[in-house]
């Protein structure tokens, strides 16, 4: 019988909306990061790196460009004979097929694919933090305190706790209680979402909220049932750098830790590499009078302007007198002669014509959808046009192939936008 | 297909003193990220050649170690795929290579289980970007029995070291000469050849058994007049990595934008083995001017006109300049690097100068530390 002893759940079907254009048309794991990786890179080379050879990575929300970087998984060493990487899509079955309505449903509608390899535990996590973490020590934690569960915890300062779901532990850490976003925190253990089922439990707790609850969920349904059950669950504290890049602020923040001289997130290290899908990596040129200032430049770059504390993903140009600053590039962007940008997050394969200026003026609330985009930080969304000369402010959402015609007086104001392209669920981005 | 391709690989090279003490000429890093065999071996599977045979002896754990998974190549699969031959004991004994035609010979199984009409061969330690497609159709539309792949040498490189042709008004080879003393024409091969397999396989079953070994030499020059043998002219961008000047400058002729374009830029680019760096890291004392970085690579000195390869390091207060740095080599603080190649892991203490001349590069062994 094939047989693994652990099996890896990732979650990666999530839109994260609060990324405005930025998952206009690619899940919130596939979103570019630190230059060369995409989100999801550091949960995958996680798991290889934690000795997990079978992940099952389950996707729903535009999954195009995950589908294609995961592939069969030769960059994570993850194209096996038995196991590997499987991506799990929702699908039809005999009765009637449905897209995944909850976290727990999803792992619930695979049932199927778990019981292939007969594991004795699943991890489930998700896809979409930034983090280096073994789950092979949390796996030992769980066989040492005999748990049914385990779920990690992240220690934040107490005042903050009542942003997150905080877990309240015994002193051995075994948890009696949860709480969503309390007011007032009694601990300041934070559920990370990362979590070590006995198998044989998890699949009898699935089964059984499925029928109660038709959109199960770890947080809200799965996990307080089985304490209420009395199984032993207990929080395995992590300590290290983790960062949750949900909104346009913490997502430019966590791009921007990478860039210090000593990082506290280190990607040069020579052991758990983080490990991504590329298929050319050429070495970077700068040219003549190229300056390039505390910033990570990727492979294939063009760098003949300057570039001041930002990260440049693969195949980008920044041409002669360009200077970008305090910036985030991704994928085959092109910076024309002389454009100066200024605290932006430019989506891949953007064009931006001669002598523009990016992210200047006053800072003025976004007045298209303040919630997301009141950062400072302009946005331009993927495979966008700018043309030459046009000056366009801070807080500003930029989306398709505009033309001189879409800049009133070859500007756009602080906190305006431009979206042309609509979205695949027929929303504006 | 119409070709399977055979890459020679196995030779020594005297000229590249230390460079080669430890590994292949065919596994020559090159322009940032590249190994030299990565060129004729992206050339085969980008002209749509799916078999493809290597040949190494000299040196070949260097090769075998980038060759580790034929994939990287678009060459992992069931039919066809990636063969690597080195010398082998067998019943007849232990055999090394005793030339380029008699290492095709020592694996004619290869050939004579193949079912395609044409085999490509290439040597493995020239840097060019070529179709192999057009050489075939050439090949054909001259009816010719062997074809032979030449350039115009420029006058400022020394035709001497190569294989000088002749060629007749309808480029029908009429004499072949390895290293004249005296070249009578400035057009050299550039050990490309298309021949058609079955006389391939007979050529040079016959030439072994008369004792005879070199596929240049008792081959193509010996047969030229008996065999309908055709030069095809390649004005592309070509270096042969037969010294250390022809390695430095090959290395340099990446700081031009053509050559990137040729090599980097321009699909079918050139493929190579990935190695998982992050991308390059900039400090803030950096200053980096026309230099080619790998990844993997943190930077806080000055460089200039360099190539710096994957995983390097370089200090504080550090100028690296006209030089070569080969992956995971450490330049301190304070240190000046000029007119060099420093090889592989190569340690530059801090408040080191490591210096040689325009003329004469320093070449600073594999692994070697270098203290002030």
């Amino acid at each position: 019988m094939r047989r693994k002893e652990m099996v890896a759940m990732l979650l990666a079907g999530g839109q994260g909306s609060r990324l405005g254009v930025l998952t206009s048309n690619k899940a919130k794991p596939a979103v570019p990061f630190g230059g060369k990786y995409r989100i999801i890179d550091f949960a995958m080379s996680n798991c290889v790196n934690s000795g997990i050879d079978t992940v099952g990575v389950l996707t729903q929300y535009q999954p195009l460009k995950l589908n294609k970087h995961i592939g069969i998984g030769v960059p994570w060493d993850l194209d096996r004979r038995t196991g590997g990487v499987a991506v799990l899509a929702p699908h039809m079955k005999t009765e009637n097929g449905e897209w995944y309505t909850g976290t727990a449903d999803a792992i619930y509608q695979n049932l199927d694919f778990i019981d292939q390899y007969h594991p004795e535990y699943v991890l489930v996590l998700g896809g979409d933090h930034i983090y280096k973490m073994n789950y092979a020590d949390m796996l030992d934690f769980h066989k040492a305190n005999n748990c049914d569960v385990s779920i990690a915890a992240l220690t934040v300062p107490i005042e903050e706790a009542s942003r997150f779901g905080v877990m309240n532990v015994h002193d051995d850490n075994r948890i009696y209680e949860f709480e969503e976003k309390p007011p007032n925190p009694k601990s300041n253990f934070i559920n990370m979402g990362i979590y070590i089922f006995r198998w044989e439990l998890l699949r009898d707790a699935l089964e059984r909220d499925n029928k109660i609850h038709p959109d199960s969920d770890f947080g809200k349904h799965v996990l307080p049932m089985m304490l209420n059950e009395g199984r032993r669950m207990f929080a395995y504290e992590f300590e290290g750098y983790w960062r949750d890049v949900g909104t346009i602020e913490s997502y430019w923040l966590a791009n921007m830790d990478l860039i210090q001289t000593v990082p506290d997130f280190n990607l040069y290290e020579s052991f758990d590499k983080i490990y991504t899908y590329s298929d050319h990596q050429p070495p970077l040129f700068t040219g003549a009078n190229t300056e390039v200032k505390a910033s990570i430049i990727s492979e294939g770059c063009e760098v003949l302007g300057k570039v001041y504390n930002s990260l440049l993903g693969p195949d980008v140009i920044v041409e002669e007198g360009a200077i970008v600053s305090d910036s985030i590039l991704m994928e085959g962007c092109y910076v024309g002669k002389g454009t100066v940008i200024e605290r932006c997050i430019i989506d891949t394969d953007t064009t931006i014509g001669d002598g523009a200026h990016l992210g200047v003026g006053e800072n003025v609330s976004n007045v298209y959808n303040p919630k997301i985009y009141d950062t400072g930080i302009t946005v331009i969304g993927e495979a966008s046009t700018i043309p030459d000369k046009v000056r366009v402010g801070k807080n500003c959402v930029i989306f398709g192939k505009t033309e001189p015609s879409d800049y009133p007086d070859a500007a756009l104001e602080s906190g305006q936008s431009i979206v042309k392209k609509i979205n695949a669920n027929g929303v504006r981005a | 297909m119409k070709a399977v391709g055979i890459i020679l690989a196995g030779g020594k090279n005297e000229r590249l003193g230390e460079l080669t003490r430890s590994r292949a000429t065919s596994a020559l890093p090159v322009g940032g990220c590249y190994r030299a065999i990565d060129f004729p071996l992206s050339n085969m599977t980008n002209s749509g050649i799916s078999k493809v045979a290597i040949i190494t002896q000299y040196n070949s754990r260097s090769l075998h170690d980038h060759l580790s998974s034929p994939k990287w190549w678009d060459l992992g699969s069931k039919q066809g795929g990636m063969f690597i031959f080195s010398p082998y004991q067998s019943g007849e004994g232990p055999m090394w290579f005793r030339g380029t035609a008699d290492c095709i010979y020592q694996n004619i199984a290869y050939l004579r289980r193949s079912n395609e009409p044409y085999v490509v061969i290439s040597s493995g330690d020239c840097v060019y970007k070529m179709n192999y497609n057009d050489i075939i159709a050439y090949h054909d539309r001259k009816n010719a029995d062997v074809t032979i792949a030449y350039r115009q040498v420029p006058d400022t490189d020394d035709i001497r070291q190569y294989g000088v042709m002749e060629l007749d008004a309808y480029d029908r080879l009429t004499d072949l000469e390895e290293k004249p003393l005296e070249p009578q024409s400035d057009l050299a091969s550039i050990g490309v050849y298309v021949i058609s397999r079955p006389l391939l396989i007979e050529l040079v079953e016959t030439i072994v058994s008369e004792g005879r070994y070199d596929l240049v030499r008792d081959l193509f020059s010996r047969y030229r007049k008996r065999l309908r043998i055709y030069g095809y002219r390649y004005d592309g961008y070509w270096r042969n990595l037969g010294s250390i000047h022809s390695y430095f400058d090959c290395n340099m002729d990446f700081l031009r934008r053509d050559v990137r374009n040729n090599f980097i830029t321009q699909h079918p680019y050139i493929k190579t083995k990935p190695k998982d760096e992050p991308p390059a890291k900039f400090n803030n004392m950096a200053h980096v001017t026309n230099c080619l970085v790998g990844s993997g690579t943190i930077l806080n000195g000055s460089a200039n006109r360099s190539v710096i390869f994957r995983g390097v390091f370089t200090g504080e207060h550090s100028s690296v300049n006209n030089a070569i740095l080969l992956e995971g080599t450490h330049v301190g603080h304070n240190c000046v690097v000029e007119h060099a190649i420093l090889d592989k892991g190569v340690i530059v203490h801090n408040d080191t100068r490591v210096i040689g001349t325009l003329e004469q590069p320093m070449v600073i062994v594999k692994g070697q530390e270098l203290r002030p």
